[in-house]
């Protein structure tokens, strides 16, 4: 049980999807990311919080390979992964949303969906000449697309333009496109960011689902209610550094993340509740 | 005025081998920046590579006209892959500073005397197209005429290699833009890091974007070089970049059909002003080389200057172009 590790920075798990070590980012002067020893379990749900600015999407770029890290090392699944592409950790079920979303305004939204599917032997210039070499796999594609923009509640929008969609819409139709490439570890930047209510929190059941699945997920979440609602594990980052881990009950009476808050940035959700 | 000779000339060049190269050097573009956005600025780099390919063969090599078709096809490959592998996974600005110079610094290199041997110079090359021309099965010399049309026999077999050419090439750009190859290249050309981050390639798919373009520029120089009967390297002048540029936005970017829609509105129109404009009568030529100094000679300059009105007004009332969406082209200004 998760629960039981000791709710100490660094503290080995038993089945880490990801091992980070000594992992630094600097940008000029400012050093944005300084993580020293940091395991994510595999299986469950993590949260990482923190103060704007604390790192964590400088932290999400650096281990999807959006960004360099200036040195450490990074292991998925206990292989090494500094230098492999971002698409390439894709491909090996590492897969991450975007804090400032990244629709693809003039496609649709079920073909911004679909484009989520791995491995379309359509996406072989060659084949792709061919219609009936990948004609079933569109539609197996498309049947699954259909199922997911209707747990998103987006099925009105299916063939609209993305780029119509309003700001909370976006974040949904990331989270569903991400769930197209059938993810082993899915790492969301704020996803319920602008969502609302009512929707937060069947999308807050869907994330459970699919930590029942065997899925392992790493969140970034300024709302502390959503925190503690889901997540098995909490990691707090300050000024690049994870200053705290443990169960969400633990950090919420840790002192040193409250300082942290208090400190940089007053939280008040966080706040209401010390 | 002599309407009918008008019409002819400008219903005869809405589907004659000018409409037909251009439209083709059209089409790739449209591969690279309407599907892809890749800002290529010296798309006639693909077009002299194509000529070049087929006319140093035959010229220097002494290959026969049907390699050098192939060979064609194997310069654009490696331009496409000169110009691409060092600036695709940079800024996209990049490809296009890259792109223009490129094509200028290859116009001057075969024209020099240096390469003379090789390319021709400044004089170029001539005499390597009549295999091809063997092969008509119309009278090379005599002119054809149905409805309101008129050709050489020279020009009608271009014209029927072109045209079939032509709409292959387009029924193929369709089918693969349809496919999932196409969405994955309409993603990187929306957000490169959202298709990386689902697992796509976007450095190998602009690669073949801008290869697959490319060949088919490639075949709209090797067209018109064998139209023309002869290779001349000040042919290929970013002049001829911009028009295929403004002829891709006449149709409307990202629509299969919008190159042959957008070379053949450009081209009819261009012939139509010139027509025109040398068929006033004289009164009125006299008192426009008054007012305006229209002489015969800047004719030529005249009917740019009114076709470019055309397009200032296109672009104010239709901004999508011919095929384009209005919608579509609202959101990018959300
Ligand atoms: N590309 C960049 N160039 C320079 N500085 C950067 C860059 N990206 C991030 N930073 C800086 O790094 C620090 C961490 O930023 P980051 O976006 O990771 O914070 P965050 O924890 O995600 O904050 P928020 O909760 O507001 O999203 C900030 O001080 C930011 O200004
Ligand atoms: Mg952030």
């Amino acid at each position: 049980m998760i629960a039981n590790y000791s709710p100490t920075p660094g503290v080995s798990k038993n089945r880490p999807a990801l091992v980070v070590k000594n992992v630094s980012k600097s940008f000029g002067g400012l050093k944005a990311v300084d993580v020293k020893h940091l395991e994510i379990e595999s299986g469950v749900i993590t949260a990482l919080i923190g103060p704007n600015g604390a790192g964590k999407t400088t932290f999400f770029n650096l281990l999807t390979a959006f960004d360099s890290i200036d040195s450490g090392s990074i292991e998925l699944f206990g292989k090494d992964i500094v230098g492999v592409a971002s698409q390439n950790l894709a491909k090996q079920g590492m897969v991450r949303t975007f804090q400032l979303t990244k629709a693809l305004s003039k496609m649709t939204v079920i073909d911004n969906l679909k484009l989520g599917a791995l491995h379309q032997s359509g996406e072989n210039f060659i084949k792709s000449l061919f219609t009936p070499i990948w004609s079933s796999q569109e539609r197996e594609i498309e049947s699954r697309a259909d199922a997911l923009l209707d747990r998103f509640n987006l099925s009105h929008m299916r063939d609209e333009f993305a780029g119509t969609m309003s700001g909370g819409q976006r974040k949904l139709l990331e989270m569903a496109r991400a769930l197209m490439t059938d993810p082993q570890i899915l790492m969301l930047d704020e996803p319920m960011a602008g969502v609302n209510p009512a929707l937060t929190q069947s999308l807050l059941g869907h994330v459970k689902l699919l930590r029942d699945e065997g899925r392992t997920v790493i969140f970034v979440e300024h709302n502390m209610d959503v925190v503690r609602d889901i997540s098995d594990w909490v990691v707090v980052m300050a000024e690049g550094a994870i200053i705290a881990e443990g169960t969400p009950d633990h950090i919420r009476s840790n002192q040193v993340v409250i300082d942290a808050y208090l400190g940089v940035h007053h939280d008040r959700e966080l706040s209401n509740d010390v | 005025m002599d309407w009918g000779f008008i019409f002819e000339r400008t219903f005869s060049t809405m589907i004659g081998p000018e409409v037909v190269i251009y439209a083709l050097a059209a089409l790739g573009l449209n591969i690279h920046f309407g599907y892809t956005g890749l800002l290529n600025f010296g798309h006639v780099a693909f077009m002299a590579a194509g000529a070049y390919g087929l006319g140093v063969s035959v010229y220097y090599f002494h290959w026969n006209f049907w390699i050098g078709l192939g060979m064609a096809m194997v310069y654009s490959i490696v331009l496409a892959l000169i110009l691409g592998i060092p600036t695709l996974r940079l800024r996209a600005d990049y490809l296009g500073l890259v792109t223009i110079a490129a094509s200028e610094t290859i116009r001057i290199t075969v024209r020099s005397r240096v390469f003379k041997p090789i390319t021709g110079g400044a004089e170029g090359i001539s005499e390597f197209s009549k295999p091809f021309y063997d092969l008509s099965p119309f009278d090379l010399g005599r002119f054809y005429s149905f409805g309101p049309f008129r050709y050489l026999g020279r020009d009608l077999w271009v014209l029927v290699v072109g045209w079939t050419l032509l709409i292959l090439l387009t029924l193929m750009v369709q089918q693969v833009m349809r496919a999932p190859w196409g969405r994955a290249l309409r993603a990187i050309r929306e957000d490169e890091d959202a298709a990386r981050s689902l697992g796509k390639n976007a450095y190998a798919f602009k690669i073949q974007s801008l290869l697959f373009g490319g060949a088919i520029g490639a075949v709209a120089g090797v067209v018109q070089v064998v139209q023309k009967g002869s290779i001349q390297a000040d042919g290929f002048n970013p002049t001829i970049t911009f028009t295929i540029w403004m002829i891709l936005i006449i149709g409307g970017p990202a629509r299969p059909w919008s190159p042959i829609a957008g070379s053949m509105i450009y081209w009819s129109l261009i012939i139509f002003v010139e027509n025109v404009l040398r068929q006033l009568s004289p009164q009125t030529r006299e008192s426009l080389e008054r007012t305006i100094k229209l002489s015969d000679i800047n004719i030529g300059q005249m009917r740019y200057i009114i076709v470019g009105l055309g397009l200032l007004l296109l672009a104010r009332y239709r901004p999508q172009g011919i095929f384009g969406s209005r919608e579509e082209m609202a959101l990018d200004d959300r």
